[in-house]
């Protein structure tokens, strides 16, 4: 294909996307745009499946019978959303193996707020209440996204994730609720969950290199920081609820912008730990490196039944 | 490393009787019972079905978008297969 053709269909889909028309997987588009959304696609996959295992660490532990299931439920779910996500990836002509390989040999990011360590009940509280509700804000204009795989996978879990932010925000009432070291404890995940989850909306406007590009297409129907005031706004009413203290000293409404404004975000932290340094990347590559191997027998095993019966079959119908 | 990957399925799930099977999306597996058993998990876990098809995506034969134009415009112009085409007096009824 000439440049001036290529020129000329980059031009035609630009224009299909403005008109918010849908862009499927056969359709032609230009070649970042496949490159921008395996990108995104699968780091948003890594990060749901990188994300079942800060809270499988307390399925074991969980109080009482009825938060075990609810969080066996919650993970299965992300373990879910992976498995839509990594499927729409796919569909831009990337294999399975391949984002897998990409995940464990550190090519491919996740989010980096599941390099931080679940040490407290509270932890689940915080996570289910903080993580998944920026998450939500992150995702919900994703629905209307242009890809369409992306955008079905995300109307499906969009659906299921308020049940997330739900149990998380009950496990933290609970804990207010109760004796003064119940309600510490949930005090003391949110003093540690809460620059974190700032952070999952990215770096500043001013920072962030993709933005103008993700408009057009969709990607982003709002910048980071508007996404982070929108989260802020809407969760200080529900912190004060339960009484707990928001850790910024310097959060305070500011009536001229009907807004929070809040504290410097420690953004040496934030790269600190998308560059790999954060508390736990090694302990999370680790486990899910070591899951995919300890499994590789069970799924040569399955493989090897499936053709043996294939086999069976065949020679019957003979 | 594996030796051979689990092959790719596609997922059509009937939401309630009375419906018809659609398009959910794909999953691994190593066969059919296998895809259907991953089916309701990945699928299914909210009620959201009362009857799944796998097939194995090699098996969908799919039309190619760049053909388009030949495949569909020629049901553009025949608006004689549609009822407004036909210009009838109001006072027809039933009709």
């Amino acid at each position: 294909m000439s440049e001036e053709q290529i020129k000329n269909l980059e031009e035609q889909f630009e224009a299909r996307i403005a008109r918010d028309e849908k862009i499927e997987p056969k359709d032609w588009m230009p070649e970042k745009y496949r490159q921008t959304h395996i990108r995104q696609i699968s780091q948003h996959a890594h990060s749901e499946i990188v994300g079942m295992l800060p809270e499988g660490n307390w399925i074991t532990r969980a109080p009482s019978l009825r938060r075990k299931v609810a969080l066996l439920a919650k993970v299965q779910d992300e373990a879910g959303h992976g498995l839509y996500l990594y499927s729409a990836c796919e569909t831009l002509g990337i294999s399975r193996d391949e984002l897998y390989e990409q995940l464990h040999s550190g090519k491919a990011k996740y989010s980096s707020i599941f390099n931080y360590p679940t040490v407290t009940w509270a932890d689940m509280g915080a996570i289910g209440w903080l993580v998944d509700g920026a998450a939500i804000i992150n995702q919900v204009p994703l629905c209307n996204t242009s890809f369409g795989p992306y955008a079905r996978a995300m109307v499906r879990v969009c659906k299921e994730e308020s049940f997330h932010q739900r149990q998380g925000y009950e496990i933290m009432l609970k804990l207010c609720q109760g004796a003064p070291e119940q309600k510490e404890m949930a005090q003391d995940a949110l003093n540690r969950w809460w620059w974190p989850s700032l952070m999952m909306f990215g770096p500043t406007d001013a920072e962030s290199t993709h933005t103008e590009q993700s408009m057009k297409w969709k990607l982003k129907r709002k910048t980071n920081d508007e996404l982070r005031q929108q989260f802020i706004d809407q969760t200080v009413p529900q912190a004060e609820i339960l009484g707990l203290t928001i850790p910024d000293p310097d959060l305070k409404w500011n009536e001229e912008r009907g807004s929070y404004d809040f504290g410097e975000i420690n953004w040496d932290e934030f790269w600190q730990v998308v560059k790999g340094h954060g508390p736990m990347n090694k302990e999370r590559m680790k486990a899910r490196v070591g899951a995919w191997e300890r499994g590789e027998w069970v799924r040569d095993a399955a493989m090897a039944h499936a053709e043996k019966q294939q086999e069976r079959k065949e020679k019957q119908a003979v | 490393m594996s030796t051979k990957n689990w092959p790719l399925w596609e997922v059509f799930v009937r939401s309630k009787n009375g419906l018809e099977h659609r398009h959910f999306g794909s999953l691994h597996a190593a066969d059919a019972e296998m895809a259907l058993e991953n089916a309701r998990d990945v699928y299914t876990r909210r009620n959201e079905g009362v009857s799944i098809w796998v097939v194995e995506s090699k098996y969908i034969t799919a039309s190619n978008p760049e053909h388009n134009g030949e495949m569909f415009e020629p049901a553009q112009d025949k608006v004689y297969r549609h009822p407004t085409f036909y210009d009838l007096p109001d006072e027809v009824k039933h009709m």
